[in-house]
């Protein structure tokens, strides 16, 4: 999957969770929450399973997460990468 | 360093001060005499109003490296506090510490007076920012952490010497007795104030409402108050209801509050004589709810309500439900209108409150209690203080208390917020230990401490869903995942005191 333009998925609401993605020549992923210091690593490893997944290996993601489960982060990180590559 | 018996590190010394590790609930009583002051004599009926709040401090001989105190039953709508720092600082007085009943967010305007050296210590906890920039190192500034008995056992101990109380008066007359119904500034009981009335070494009344001789009916007398300061206002009553006090319709809460009133109900105490307490949270205020609903059905006369009141625990009371109210802090407008007219709305001092060394205090006498909690873990230990970042946020209030008195404790809370499991498997700070709570409720179901067996086998009885802390815990962490320990320093920043003046915990640094 290719990252063609600006796009953005989620709210900024308690356990929910906002992506932002914009293209770039190389990947880069910056991660912010209110839970870093319990879940950084958990977070982390759920946004790269996803881009991965997804066969994504150039854009910049930006996470700001205030405390979302796993499977929100996985349903806000794809969409906001799906809406980056839809023409 | 020692292990307490809740196992956590405590230094043998701190700010100067030997501490005792806490070794249990109810083991712990120092052979001491209450605390004592000065005699005085008094043989003029003049006014003792000697002006504004810089007059007062000059009048009590308020000198660099004492300490003095003020009552937060204004909460976040408190004036004086802040106004008094600052007639402290332009005064020159430096190397004052706080001893408060408790500070508020709003006194984070503190800070800087923190910073410069006015205020060098605090005798009590903080809610809000000040707690914040002491955990992350800072502010320099010792901080001891009580709950609300602890704090009045320290003043009658004298282990917390109070050189001048200034205590803000809501309908005040010119000889020093007020009460706290009436006025503009109205906050209802003055209950945390009491100790401070009783033992201080100068007690300063500080009004914006004084009122002809006498000023009835009196919540603290002439005989305990020095001086009279007039100030154009003392705060905003309508700030002393905080967001959380509202009924909750989330549904998650809503199922808590059934499980809790299940609990309640299997504990056998819901008859004639049931006596009740719950704080302001929006479940704790649901399950008010339905324990309401099942007094109304049975014809239920329960003895009495306790605690900070809510305008929901008035209406229980004017309903007949209760026979009277024991109130230490009014926390709505309601409850305020209520104790100034309901003969059986009973003010009552935080000695009377809380305090274990006196011949028993109230919370002794309570049946059933809801407190809530900012976690728990599988040993049943609470922590209120701190927050998921390890800050100090959080003031104890009267959580150990209730939970040492109550003959069921019940704690409610959602199994996670934000990710943070509720239950782990070590809280990061031990307010209230675990030996004194009864049942922790989540959505998720109903843990039962091992000393309820009978309560736990009704309640599997009435087919309530009951589980084991452990099994509880993991579910809730196959959800979130296994969160990682906030990290902390070495160093010690604050402690916090049980209510017998024992160190059940500390507050360390931060790591950055």
């Amino acid at each position: 999957m290719k990252i063609e333009k600006q796009a953005q998925a989620g709210t900024m609401q308690s356990s929910d969770l906002m992506v932002f993605v914009e293209p770039a020549n190389e990947l880069k992923i910056e991660i912010e929450s209110t839970v870093k210091k319990q879940f950084g690593h958990l977070i982390s490893a759920k946004v790269d399973e996803v881009v991965a997944a997804l066969g994504v290996t150039a854009g910049f993601i930006r996470v700001s997460d205030r405390g979302a489960l796993d499977y929100a982060i996985e349903a806000r990180v794809k969409t906001a990468l799906q809406r980056a590559s839809a023409a | 360093m020692a292990i307490n018996s809740v196992g956590r590190e405590i230094p043998e010394v701190y700010n100067g001060k030997k501490i005792v590790p806490y070794g249990g609930p109810k083991s712990y009583k120092p052979d001491l005499m209450t605390a004592t002051r000065p005699i005085k004599r008094n043989d003029s009926g003049k006014s003792k109003v000697v002006g504004g709040l810089r007059d007062a401090i000059v009048a009590s001989g308020l000198k660099s490296g004492m300490t003095i105190s003020t009552h937060h039953h204004l909460r976040n709508g408190d004036r004086l506090l802040n106004d008094l720092v600052k007639e402290i600082d332009a005064l020159g007085i430096r190397d004052i510490t706080i001893a408060a009943s408790s500070v508020h967010i709003v006194h984070a305007e503190l800070v800087p007076y923190i910073k410069k050296g006015v205020i060098t210590g605090f005798e009590c906890g903080v809610n809000g920012l000040i707690g914040e920039l002491i955990s992350k190192g800072e502010l320099n500034c010792p901080i001891t952490v009580r709950s609300h008995g602890g704090r009045a056992r320290s003043i009658a101990t004298g282990e917390v010497q109070i050189d001048v109380a200034f205590l803000a008066a809501p309908y005040c007359d010119e000889y020093g007795n007020f009460n706290g119904f009436f006025g503009p500034s109205a906050c209802g009981t003055l209950g945390y104030a009491i100790p401070d009335a009783q033992y201080a070494k100068t007690v300063v009344a500080v009004t914006d409402n004084l009122v002809p001789y006498p000023a009835l009916p009196i919540a603290i007398p002439q005989s305990m108050v020095d001086f009279v300061a007039t100030v154009d206002t003392l705060g905003d009553p309508k700030k002393i209801v905080s967001s959380t006090t509202k009924l909750t319709r989330d549904p998650m809460g809503l199922q808590i509050a059934k499980y809790a009133s299940m609990v309640i109900d299997a504990t056998g105490y819901l008859k004639d004589g049931f006596s009740f307490q719950t704080g302001t949270g929006g479940i704790s205020l649901a399950v008010a709810g339905h324990v309401r609903d099942m007094m109304r059905e049975r014809k239920i006369k329960g003895s009495f309500g306790c605690g900070g009141i809510t305008g929901f625990f008035v209406d229980m009371l004017e309903e007949g439900l209760f026979e009277g109210l024991f109130d230490v802090q009014c926390f709505d407008l309601k409850a305020v209108d209520s104790i100034g007219r309901n003969q059986k709305h009973q003010q009552m001092s935080a000695n009377l409150y809380a305090d274990p060394f006196n011949m028993g205090c109230l919370v002794n006498r309570l049946d059933c209690a809801i407190l809530s909690a900012t976690e728990t873990d599988v040993n049943f230990n609470v922590n209120v203080n701190t927050e998921s970042m390890g800050y100090l946020l959080h003031n104890t209030g009267g959580h150990c208390d209730v939970a040492a008195g109550a003959k069921v404790s019940i704690i409610v809370c959602p199994s996670i917020r934000g990710r943070l499991p509720m239950v782990r498997d070590a809280v990061t700070t031990v307010t209230t230990p675990g030996e004194t709570v009864g049942v922790i409720i989540t959505e998720r179901g109903i843990a039962v401490n091992d000393h309820l067996p009978e309560l736990k086998e009704e309640l599997i009885r009435r087919r309530a869903p009951v589980k084991d802390i452990h099994q509880l815990r993991d579910e809730i962490y196959s959800i979130t995942g296994a969160p990682k320990d906030v990290e902390f320093e070495d160093e010690v920043v604050g402690l916090i005191e049980y209510r017998d003046g024992t160190i059940i915990d500390t507050v360390r640094k931060v790591r950055a």
